[in-house]
């Protein structure tokens, strides 16, 4: 029996963008290619056309390290009642560049 | 930029018509792929290269039907020139093929691009100019783009070899028009407005082979019999193809607007 659902193109990578200097790259989406450079070009033509940054990095989808949904209670529920770790006691004096994602 | 010298201005205006025209139909053939990529991101990347060559053309256009005279829009030039009145080489016009002779037809012409809008810049024309600066920038890319394409299918598989050969076994007595010079070159190039690209020839075909011998493909001979007569109207059975489809709407509409 074939597997349901296969991705019968070429192996996929995630493409991040970085929107400005000194900001912190995005992930935007992915594409498929067969190589570094190719995947590069892909980027560049799927997610680059109206002028959404400056650098682009891609990275085989494979490589990347994921949590699973199982994790969820473990790695995020303990936060959940330590306000104090949420600097928001402070006041962000004026001029300074906070990024709200 | 404005012309006294009537001769002059003539030359400028063919000069430019025949940039314009070269990137307009292979804008034109690049387009009619939009959809049939063989894969999306391609798909995407064919048609970006197409919409680049589509807004050179309609800046060169532009400043043709200026130098034509005031009745004359862009639009006239594009749709209402027949085939025998387009200039472009015949290398642009021939059909898409499969996906190795896109390629192989597009890298001749990347080649080509790189070299003449390097000179371009540097014109006296500020028109022209102004253009080539932009549209270097653009040309680098569609290059880099065709470059690693020629190195995928040559390098591919035993079946991708055989085809970009088949596509360069076509499409190779079509790369001597790029150097086509007549006395309106010649003119220009006297004035400093158009580059001399004979003198570019030798650097072309040695770029052109070594791309071809990276791509696991045979050197090929630059002198040998090549097609010709795309510049002053006479064309492949395939432009006038083109061209009806192309022309189709504002030929049976013309005062269409959308």
């Amino acid at each position: 029996m074939t597997e349901k659902n296969q991705d019968t193109q070429w192996p996929l990578w995630e493409v991040f963008v970085q929107p400005k200097s000194g900001r912190a790259y995005q992930h935007v989406g992915s594409v498929h290619a067969t190589d570094g450079e190719h995947a590069l070009q892909n980027a560049r033509d799927v997610y680059s056309r109206r002028q959404e940054g400056i650098a682009i990095w891609v990275v085989p989808a494979v490589d990347i390290v994921a949590s699973t949904p199982e994790d969820v209670g473990s790695f995020f529920d303990p936060a959940n009642d330590k306000v104090y770790r949420h600097p928001t006691f402070y006041k962000i004096p004026k001029g300074v560049n906070v990024d709200v994602h | 930029m404005t012309y006294t010298d009537e001769k002059l201005k003539d030359a400028v205006r063919e000069y430019t018509l025949r940039l314009a025209d070269d990137r307009m139909i292979l804008s034109h053939r690049l387009s009619e792929l939009c959809g049939h990529g063989p894969i999306l991101e391609e798909d995407i990347a064919t048609t970006n290269t197409a919409l680049d060559l589509l807004g050179q053309a309609k800046l060169y256009y532009e400043k043709a039907a200026e130098l034509t005279n005031e009745n004359t829009s862009a639009d006239d030039l594009v749709f209402f020139r027949n085939e025998r009145e387009y200039t472009n080489v015949q290398l642009v016009e021939q059909d898409n093929g499969d996906f190795a002779f896109t390629t192989f037809r597009q890298l001749l012409f990347d080649v080509y691009d790189i070299l003449l809008y390097s000179e371009l810049i540097n014109s006296k024309d500020e028109g022209l100019k102004a253009i080539a600066q932009k549209a270097i920038k653009e040309t680098k890319y569609h290059l880099r783009h065709s470059h690693d394409w020629m190195l995928k299918l040559g390098g591919g598989t035993e079946e991708s070899n055989r085809r970009l050969k088949d596509a360069v076994d076509w499409f190779w007595n079509y790369s001597g028009e790029l150097f086509y010079s007549d006395e309106v070159d010649e003119l220009l190039i006297k004035e400093g407005i158009a580059p001399d690209m004979s003198k570019k020839r030798d650097e072309y075909y040695k770029t052109v082979n070594k791309i071809l011998v990276e791509s696991e493909l045979d050197e090929m001979d630059p002198e040998v019999w090549m097609h010709s007569g795309g510049r002053n109207g006479r064309h492949s059975e395939y432009l006038g193809h083109t061209l009806a489809t192309m022309q189709y709407l504002p030929r049976s509409m013309p005062d269409a607007k959308w």
